[in-house]
């Protein structure tokens, strides 16, 4: 296209300010609102790589598992219209889960705006709810800036996806491109600076307690805090529990890590809840899968809050207490400011409970003795080869718990999750961004068969781009968790969770992804080490028990007291 | 305990920014009595005052989460005895009913109204006061037959002395001068 002598095109703006902000990688999905973006990024192939996911949610979630691993953003683009509402599940997961996201949307041309023009639809009305900020772009010279905020916003602070839709106009239009990096909004602090006093406070009450237990969450991740927390923990030798999203935030094996928090969570860290005189929250906020029944949650103990969002200071949970500011500022002041401690009594406490729960639920799930393949042993055995060093990524539901509860880690930055949305269709896509991220590291997609159908064209996108990741299909012919809740809870009514599946070994091989199916326990440890030796992508399906179930259980609605240990 | 509030919000002046803050009340389902957005005394900031019943434990989450809002300067709530607060209500009847008795004249002296604009065919009335005082109004004039109403959202002050986001701004402005 010709140019104006100094000046560009907004879509060439677009690609450079991508490139001013450190991009490499962008998932997305080509359409008739973005086609001029798209030619210009044809021209910086050596700067930029882009995958071409199969629909749009794919390349949301993608971004999604990019980010959590490399803590930058993950940045994708979509058309107008449908392009840009299939990513909105992408949002809305990236938003519940604090994770930063640039999405880039075309949009009709702006005379256009608002007259139901072929493929228009308001994509910033739709997308306010589940944006921490978004932004409509309608001429060129509005680009960069646009740009700059957006990578600002969606990485400082409690991180968050934004999106930019971009008019057909302005990504023709043309402009002087000047870029220049955004520190700063007047409206908009990202972080408090951590309150000393508040520090001393509740030093005080770490001090005084007998039985403290710490809780965190992703926030430590995304804080860069790990090595603070184990820090404190260390000094003060208090017994710390992650959430769901929280995990590989420290050591599985670390000795005062007493496991997962929630519904499918722990025994001890579950009942130990109420017992304990003090709760240290560290960049977690309090969920309802993770209290149950908030009036009956921590009754005895006084509660302190880490955490940088204001708006979940006493959402939930009252704190006694609140630290707002950066996670690793605000535990790294605390681990000067408390005594060393250490709570040896207290923390077998927990190592008691843990041996019920082994005896009641765990070694059922990793050493089954009836014929029928489990969850737990399949975790167990990836996770065993993969010696804690692989990144586990997973779909939601059963095998999300199981993998969860089962595979240990020893680095951050090693589980990729859905945990606030719960979005079904996630791990595969987001395996692809994880794997991206992480080139030299081994993935494992742990996925359902319900699930894997939601997105299961993305084995298009992992075969075209040759990325090696481990597929594990945990295949028990039903949407096992609404099953297993219908078993609980609806007297076994298995109202529409049953599936009749395809052979998804010819559907990988279709896909050019070889692929084993296992059915049988001898079978499955060879088989998993077929997979993990393979240098490409590779679909390990094993047919598990139809009526397996995740234990414990904290009921919807109970107290953490109410866990159940077995139907 | 359910009362009313007012929230009180600083803004940048951004468009989308009014739809992404009633979304907040709509997603706890808490619905807005009163709504009026206009430009503060400081040029491009602007100020939304949002009337609504709700218990202080629903407002205060409700304010927490207009205050993370990119483009929010600042929120606050307030009670109604914490702040000075007024609408304003234009009532338009048959000129023809001035004309009968002295009946309306009354009225709208005795009410502190006063009269805007007089036509062959119709006068119109304004008066500026709390809703339960432009209603009496309503309820009296309607005797004669109240052709058109219209009444204002809530506008307030807080009975501080000091205009609360010129403070604020300046603290900010310490703050961000801190980062570089």
């Amino acid at each position: 296209m010709n140019k104006s002598p100094g000046k560009i095109s907004g879509s060439e703006a677009v690609i450079l300010s991508l490139i001013e902000e450190g991009v490499d990688t962008i998932f997305g999905y080509p359409g008739g609102a973005i086609m001029p973006i798209y030619d210009a990024l044809y021209d910086y192939g050596s700067k930029i790589r882009h995958i071409l996911t199969r629909h749009e949610q794919g390349a949301a979630h993608a971004a999604e598992g990019f980010a959590k691993i490399t803590g930058r953003a993950g940045v994708c683009f979509a058309t107008s219209g449908p392009g840009a509402t299939n990513l909105m599940t992408g949002i809305a997961d990236a938003m519940i889960d604090s994770v930063p996201m640039v999405c880039i949307t075309g949009q009709v041309t702006s005379p256009l705006l608002g007259t139901d023009a072929f493929q228009e639809s308001d994509v910033i009305g739709m997308s306010i709810p589940v944006t921490k900020w978004n932004f409509q772009i309608t001429s060129p010279e509005e680009i960069p800036h646009a740009i700059a905020q957006a990578f600002f916003i969606a990485q400082t602070g409690r991180p968050g996806p934004v999106l930019l839709d971009i008019t057909k106009d302005a990504q023709f239009g043309e402009l002087n491109f000047e870029y220049k990096k955004c520190t700063k909004i007047r409206s908009y602090i990202p972080e408090i600076p951590v309150d000393p006093f508040k520090v001393k406070e509740a030093a005080e009450l770490i001090d005084q307690s007998k039985k403290p237990l710490l809780l965190f969450g992703q926030g430590v991740i995304i804080a860069k805090a790990e090595d603070e927390l184990r820090a404190f923990i260390e000094k003060t030798g208090i017994p710390a529990a992650w959430t769901l999203l929280g995990l590989s935030a420290l050591p599985t094996k670390h000795p005062l890590n007493v496991g997962m928090l929630g519904m499918h969570g722990n025994y001890g860290p579950n009942i130990k809840t109420n017992d304990a005189d003090l709760i240290i929250a560290v960049g977690m906020r309090f969920d309802d899968r993770v209290t149950g029944k908030v009036s009956d949650y921590a009754r005895k103990a006084k509660i302190i809050h880490l955490d940088i969002d204001p708006a979940e200071i006493n959402k939930i949970v009252k704190a006694d207490v609140a630290i707002l500011g950066d996670a690793s500022k605000s535990l790294k002041m605390l681990t000067g400011n408390v005594k060393s401690n250490s709570h040896d009594e207290w923390v077998k406490e927990f190592r008691e409970a843990d041996q019920v729960e082994y005896e009641k639920v765990i070694r059922k799930d990793l050493y089954p003795t009836k014929p029928g393949l489990t969850m737990g042993e399949v975790v167990k055995m990836v996770s065993g080869k993969t010696k804690g060093e692989a990144i586990l990524v997973t779909d939601v539901g059963q095998q999300q718990m199981i993998a969860a509860r089962y595979f240990g880690f020893n680095h951050s930055r090693s589980c990729v999750t859905s945990g606030g949305l719960g979005t079904m269709g996630y791990g595969l896509p987001a395996s692809m961004g994880a794997q991206i991220a992480a080139p030299g590291r081994t993935v494992v997609a742990m996925i359902g068969d319900g699930g894997f159908q939601m997105t299961i064209q993305e084995l298009g996108t992992i075969a075209q781009n040759k990325l090696p990741v481990k597929i594990v299909l945990l295949n028990n012919h039903f949407l096992g968790m609404v099953r297993q809740w219908q078993q609980l809870f609806f007297e076994k009514r298995y109202s529409f969770t049953g599936l009749t599946n395809p052979d998804f070994i010819t559907i990988a091989k279709g896909f050019g992804i070889p692929g084993i199916k296992v059915d049988n326990r001898e079978d499955l440890d060879e088989a998993a080490q077929t997979m993990l030796d393979h240098r490409g992508p590779f679909l390990l399906e094993v047919t598990i028990e139809k009526e397996d179930n995740v234990f414990p259980m904290v009921p919807a609605g109970a107290s953490v007291s109410e866990i159940m240990l077995e139907p | 305990m359910k009362r009313e509030y007012n929230i009180t919000v600083f803004s940048e002046n951004n468009i989308g920014l009014l739809s992404r803050i009633t979304l907040i009340f709509t997603r706890r389902k808490i619905n807005i009595d009163s709504l009026t957005v206009s430009e503060s005394a400081i040029r491009g900031i602007y100020k939304f005052t949002i009337v609504v019943h709700c218990t202080e434990d629903m407002v205060r989450k409700v304010v927490g989460q207009i205050d993370k809002v990119i483009d929010v300067l600042k929120a606050f709530y307030l009670t109604n005895e914490e702040m000075i607060y007024q609408e304003i209500a234009l009532y338009k009847v048959p000129t023809e009913a001035l004309y009968d008795s002295d009946q309306v004249e009354k009225i709208v002296r005795d009410s502190g109204a006063r009269i805007l604009e007089i036509t062959r065919e119709y006068t119109v009335i304004e008066k500026t006061g709390h809703k339960e005082e432009t209603q009496a109004l309503f309820d009296q004039l309607n005797q004669f037959r109240v052709m058109q109403f219209i009444r204002s959202g809530r506008v307030a002050i807080t009975r501080d002395p000091i205009e609360r986001i010129s403070e604020y701004l300046r603290e900010r402005d310490a703050f961000l001068m801190n980062m570089d």
